[in-house]
C-alpha cells in the first residue's frame, strides 16, 4: 500500500493527526499523548492496516519536548510506518503503555524509562532494567551531566 | 496421574535464586532473577547492565566513522553485519552507491560471519546440554573462517572491514582460494555435526516439544531471526528488504511451525546450508570495481532520520539515525536483535524445569552485549 492510501486511513482513526514524510524514507505519523493508545490499537486491528510487528521503540529527547517513536510494519500486508508521539512535560513525562497492544514494548518501554524517565501507565512492572534502583537521572537526556564518566568534546 | 502432574500438584513454598550474572549457561554477565517452586519456573525476570556501555550516548559525541568500531562490541558475533548496517544507513544518509564490488565482497563475508557465529552457537550448544566433544569439533571449523578474516581485514573477530563508502581495502590475494577450501571442507563437516548431536536420541530429548513459542507470540514479541522462523514466522529482512547482494542471489528461508527448541536447531542447521550456496554463488564472479567510494573526512549527513535493517546471525538489527546535520548524529538507536528475543523469554518458560530453560537458551543463541548494547 502506498504512503498515501495510508495517510488516507489512518486520517479516519483519529484527529489532529500530524503527516510528514519528509527526511525520512517511512510515512510519519505525530500522534497527541492522549490519542496514542487508540489509535496504536486500531493500527493493529485495522483489517487494511494490521501493523502487527514494532521492529523498533525508541525514546527522544528533542529539547524540550520528550517522546518516543515507533517503526511499525505489518507481517501480512508488508508495508511500513513510524508514529511519533511527544510528550512536553520534563519533570514528569508520561505516556501510555502500549505493551498489550504489542507485547515487546514492555521491555522497550523499560529502557526508555531507564534512560529518559518517561513513565508508562497500565505498565504491568515499571522499574529500573538496566541501571541500579538508586540511580539518580536519565543519561540519555540532553542535559544529563556526569563529569565522572562522561567525555565531552 | 504423570510424573509432571503430580509435580505441579504438589505444593511446596516459592523462593527465587539468581542464574547468574556469572553463570556458565548465559555465556555471559546475564542475570536471570528464577522464582521457583521445587525444580518447576514459575517466573524469569531478567535483569540486565552487566555489561551495558551505553554504546548510543557514545554515538553521540562520535563522528559517524567512529560509530562504526563502536558497533563491533555489541553482537561480537555478527562484528561484519554490524559494522555494516550503520555504513549502509550512513550511506543512505549520504546518498552514495557503493560499487558492486563492495556489495559482493560485503556479502560474502557477511555470510563468512553467520558460519561462524552458527558454529560456535552449535558448539555451546551441545557443551549447554552436556556434549562437550560438538564444542571442539565446532571451533576446529569455525578456526578457518577466522584465519580468512584475520588474512583480510587483519583482525579474526572485531573486524571493522567497512567504513562508510565502501570497505578499508581490498581482499587479499588468497581470499578466494581459502573460501573456496574452507567451503569444500565445511561440506564434509556438516553431516558430521549431524551424526554427532542432530541425530542423537538423547539431544532430541531434551530438545522436542520445549520451550514452544507460537508465531502469534513471536511477532507480538518482536522475536527475530532463527528463533523466530522456527516459529513460521517469516522475518528474515535478506528476503524481505534486501541489502547488498541479497537481491542477486537464490537462497531459501528456512522455516519451521513447531516452534521448539529442536525447530530452532534446525532452522541453524539448514540456514548453514543456505549460507554456503550464497557465498558458492558469488565467490567466482567478484565483479571488479572500486573499493571505497570517495567521502569527506568530515561526514555530515543531511538532517533527516535514516533506518537501516540488516539480518545478523541473531535476528533483526535496526540502526536508527537521527541527525541535525552536523558531523555527529543527534540520536542512534541500536534496535538489537538480542534484547527483543530475550523478552519473550519469560512467557515460554513458565512451569518448565531448570534444565529445559538452559536448553532454551541455548537455542535463543543470546550474546550478552547485544542485549546490554
Amino acid at each position: 500500500m502506498t504512503n498515501e492510501d495510508l495517510q488516507h486511513i489512518i486520517t479516519g482513526l483519529g484527529t489532529d493527526l500530524e503527516f510528514t514524510a519528509e527526511g525520512s524514507e517511512f510515512l510519519n505519523v505525530i500522534v497527541p499523548k492522549e490519542q496514542l493508545h487508540n489509535i496504536c490499537s486500531q493500527l493493529k486491528s485495522h483489517p487494511e492496516l494490521k501493523f502487527d510487528y514494532a521492529f523498533c521503540i525508541t525514546g527522544m529527547d528533542w529539547v524540550p519536548a520528550l517522546g518516543v517513536i515507533y517503526h511499525l510494519e505489518s507481517t501480512e500486508l508488508r508495508h511500513q510506518i513510524v508514529v511519533k508521539v511527544m510528550v512536553d512535560d520534563r519533570e514528569n513525562p508520561t505516556l501510555d503503555s502500549v505493551h498489550d497492544i504489542w507485547q515487546t514494548a514492555d521491555f522497550h518501554e523499560l529502557e526508555i524509562f531507564d534512560f529518559f524517565g518517561i513513565k508508562f501507565n497500565n505498565h504491568p512492572k515499571l522499574r529500573r532494567l538496566f541501571l541500579t534502583p538508586e540511580w539518580e537521572g536519565f543519561p540519555l537526556r540532553k542535559d544529563y551531566v556526569d563529569e565522572a564518566n562522561m567525555i565531552i568534546k | 496421574m504423570t510424573d509432571q502432574q503430580l509435580q505441579n500438584k504438589i505444593k511446596t513454598e516459592e523462593y527465587f535464586i539468581n542464574m547468574g550474572p556469572q553463570h556458565p549457561a548465559a555465556h555471559g554477565v546475564l542475570r536471570l532473577i528464577l522464582t521457583i517452586d521445587g525444580e518447576i519456573i514459575k517466573n524469569v525476570e531478567p535483569d540486565l547492565g552487566y555489561i551495558h556501555r551505553s554504546i548510543e550516548k557514545m554515538c553521540e559525541r562520535d563522528s559517524y566513522q567512529q560509530i562504526v568500531h563502536l558497533t563491533d562490541r555489541m553482537d561480537y558475533l555478527s562484528s561484519h553485519i554490524n559494522n555494516e548496517a550503520v555504513c549502509l544507513a550512513v550511506e543512505k544518509g549520504l546518498e552514495i552507491e557503493v560499487s558492486d564490488r563492495v556489495k559482493v565482497i560485503r556479502t560474502i563475508i557477511d555470510e563468512l560471519t553467520r558460519i561462524a557465529s552458527h558454529c560456535l552457537w552449535w558448539g555451546v550448544m551441545g557443551m549447554d546440554l552436556g556434549a562437550l566433544t560438538s564444542y571442539f569439533y565446532a571451533f576446529r571449523d569455525r578456526e578457518m573462517i577466522n584465519d580468512i578474516f584475520e588474512e583480510t581485514c587483519g583482525a579474526r573477530l572485531t573486524m571493522n572491514y567497512n567504513v562508510p563508502g565502501g570497505l578499508m581495502f581490498d581482499i587479499h590475494p588468497n581470499f578466494v582460494k581459502r573460501t573456496k577450501d574452507f567451503i569444500a571442507q565445511f561440506k564434509t563437516k556438516i553431516p558430521e555435526y549431524n551424526r554427532l548431536l542432530t541425530d542423537n536420541v538423547i539431544f532430541h530429548k531434551r530438545t522436542k516439544g520445549v520451550g514452544i513459542l507460537t508465531r502469534e507470540d513471536a511477532i507480538s514479541f518482536g522475536v527475530s531471526g532463527p528463533t523466530a522462523r522456527a516459529s513460521g514466522f517469516s522475518s528474515d529482512v535478506r528476503k524481505h528488504h534486501p541489502y547488498s547482494a541479497y537481491d542477486r542471489v537464490d537462497f531459501k528461508e528456512i522455516l519451521f511451525t513447531e516452534g521448539d527448541t529442536f525447530a530452532r536447531y534446525q532452522v541453524r542447521m539448514m540456514e548453514l546450508w543456505e549460507s554456503i550456496s550464497i557465498i558458492e554463488q558469488l565467490i567466482d564472479n567478484i565483479p571488479e570495481g572500486e573499493i571505497k567510494a570517495a567521502t569527506k573526512a568530515v561526514i555530515k549527513l543531511p538532517k533527516g532520520e535514516f533506518y537501516q535493517r540488516v539480518e545478523t546471525a541473531r535476528g533483526e538489527l535496526g540502526v536508527y539515525i537521527n541527525s541535525a546535520g552536523n558531523k555527529n548524529p543527534y540520536r542512534v538507536k541500536f534496535r538489537s536483535p538480542g534484547f527483543s528475543n530475550l523478552s519473550v523469554l519469560n512467557h515460554i518458560s513458565k512451569d518448565v524445569l531448570i534444565g529445559d530453560l538452559v536448553a532454551t537458551m541455548a537455542s535463543f543463541d543470546f550474546v550478552i552485549p547485544d542485549i546490554d548494547r
